[in-house]
């Protein structure tokens, strides 16, 4: 579970209380520009708050080592990156990262067709469309298998039906392996569809408390 | 090791003689309408007054050789390599970036100067101004144009590559895992200006330091010895302070919390 208490970050966080759980799935919605993805970014140890307590399973951020925490709580950037040459290269980027023994090929494919990435491990990546980028990113945050998902926005370049069958099967796969997923969605209807819990851009950003 | 060939002093007229090339260049920038001559004459009179005073100086020191002097000199022309960095590189430094420049000059041309004075060469006494100071001004030289191309590349490429760095951070990695490709790019691309340096050697440039032996009369086998010891020493030391410059320069990047400062 995380625990957000009298968070302040810039003018963009600003939140009394907020608790979201870390072991089911919940979607983070609210206009552009409200600062989903800076929660994210919080949750995920990239920034630290100006003033307040944000803490992963009782224990504050300031009492965790950063990678560490970062290996459990794992984020994927709404823009897809590329870490090496091939596609298996990039796939394994998220266990050599984390400090994870490295998967066969066999978990590989499986985690690519999961993502509904169908490419030979051995294209090169940078071949890639935006939106097929996105699945080899989403594969690869599988394969590393931390204990919470923080995606944002991660099926953005996907056309509609692409995004909502990816969003099942990862899902159906984190859900499956009891981990949690906080993800950030434009769509309402999708959140609405996907998640246990859903917390809004007011509850974080306007000084108020859980909406879920 | 000099021979009996005798040198020909220049004298006050020939050396003017060879301003000439300088009138050339003023000339031509005229004529192009290109607006340099400022710069062309204040380099030219730098240059002058900065050689002049140096060979004033050096005379001094070979007639009155003293280790303070050497150590003082030589420390001298490292401060004076460092803030010529800070000078040259684009943009603004932050402070633990000139503290990692600071550290990485002088450690890395310091440990290349005492091992190349104290194995390889092995002059007495030690501070021998006439060995001690030309060496140490090739070795900082060339560090310091090293160290520059480094802090430009790292640099550039954590500006440009900050979003891949922080996706690396995302999944648990160390700064060290995150920029470590390029870390390795900025090294690379520092060093290898010294590694073409060795390749061009004796066939397309013969470098400056044989080049004045042999004019002074030295056998040119003894000259090129220097020349090779001198190429390794001075690759040995672009190595060793570019290489301790990555190494403290992406750090700066990051704080304590392991996250890319603003």
């Amino acid at each position: 579970m995380f625990q957000l208490n009298d968070v302040k970050y810039k003018s963009i966080i600003n939140t009394k209380q907020l608790t979201i759980p870390a072991d089911t799935v919940t979607a983070v919605t609210g206009p552009s520009g409200s600062g989903k993805s800076t929660l994210l970014r919080l949750l995920n140890y990239l920034v630290t708050p100006e003033s307040g307590a944000v803490s992963y399973q009782g224990k504050p951020y300031t009492d965790w080592e950063p990678t560490e925490l970062r290996r459990q709580v794992m984020m994927l950037p709404q823009q897809p990156v590329l870490f090496g040459e091939t596609v298996a290269e990039n796939l394994r980027a998220g266990r050599l990262f984390s400090g994870r023994e490295e998967a066969s090929e066999e978990k590989l494919v499986a985690a690519a067709q999961q993502c509904m990435l169908d490419k030979n491990l051995r294209d090169p990546a940078e071949n890639l469309s935006g939106g097929e980028q996105q699945r080899l990113s989403l594969a690869r945050l599988l394969l590393a298998g931390p204990d919470v998902y923080l995606l944002d926005e991660p099926t953005s370049a996907l056309d509609e039906d692409m995004e909502w069958n990816v969003m099942e099967r990862f899902l159906a796969e984190a859900r499956r392996s009891a981990k949690g997923v906080i993800f950030i969605s434009h769509a309402t209807a999708m959140a609405e569809h996907f998640a246990d819990h859903i917390v809004h851009a007011d509850s974080f950003t306007s000084g108020g408390g859980l909406k879920s | 090791m000099t021979e009996n060939t005798s040198i020909i002093e220049l004298s006050f007229w020939q050396i003017l003689a060879a301003y000439v090339f300088i009138v050339l260049l003023l000339a031509i920038v005229r004529w192009r309408k290109i607006p340099r001559e400022k710069e062309i004459l204040i380099s030219s009179l730098r240059m002058t007054f900065q050689l002049l005073l140096m060979g004033y100086v050096l005379m001094f020191l070979f007639e009155n050789p003293s280790p303070w002097l050497t150590s003082l000199i030589v420390l001298f022309m490292l401060g004076f390599a460092i803030w010529n960095i800070f000078q040259r590189v684009r943009g603004p430094l932050t402070r633990e970036m000139k503290r990692a420049i600071a550290v990485s000059m002088s450690i890395g041309t310091i440990l290349s100067l005492l091992y190349f004075n104290f194995v390889v060469i092995q002059f007495a006494p030690w501070f021998n101004p006439r060995y001690f100071i030309p060496i140490a001004g090739m070795i900082i030289g060339n560090s310091m144009t090293g160290i520059t191309l480094g802090v430009q590349t790292l640099t550039e490429h954590l500006h440009s590559q900050r979003s891949r760095v922080e996706a690396a951070l995302m999944l648990g990695a160390t700064p060290n895992q995150a920029t470590r490709k390029l870390v390795n790019q900025s090294f690379d691309a520092a060093i290898l200006p010294t590694i073409n340096s060795m390749v061009g050697a004796g066939i397309v440039f013969l470098p400056g330091m044989m080049t004045g032996q042999i004019i002074s009369g030295v056998n040119p086998v003894t000259a090129i010895g220097y020349q090779i010891a001198i190429l390794l020493g001075i690759t040995g030391a672009v190595a060793l302070s570019v290489i301790l410059f990555t190494q403290l320069g992406y750090k700066t990047y990051f704080n304590e919390r392991m996250q890319l400062k603003e």
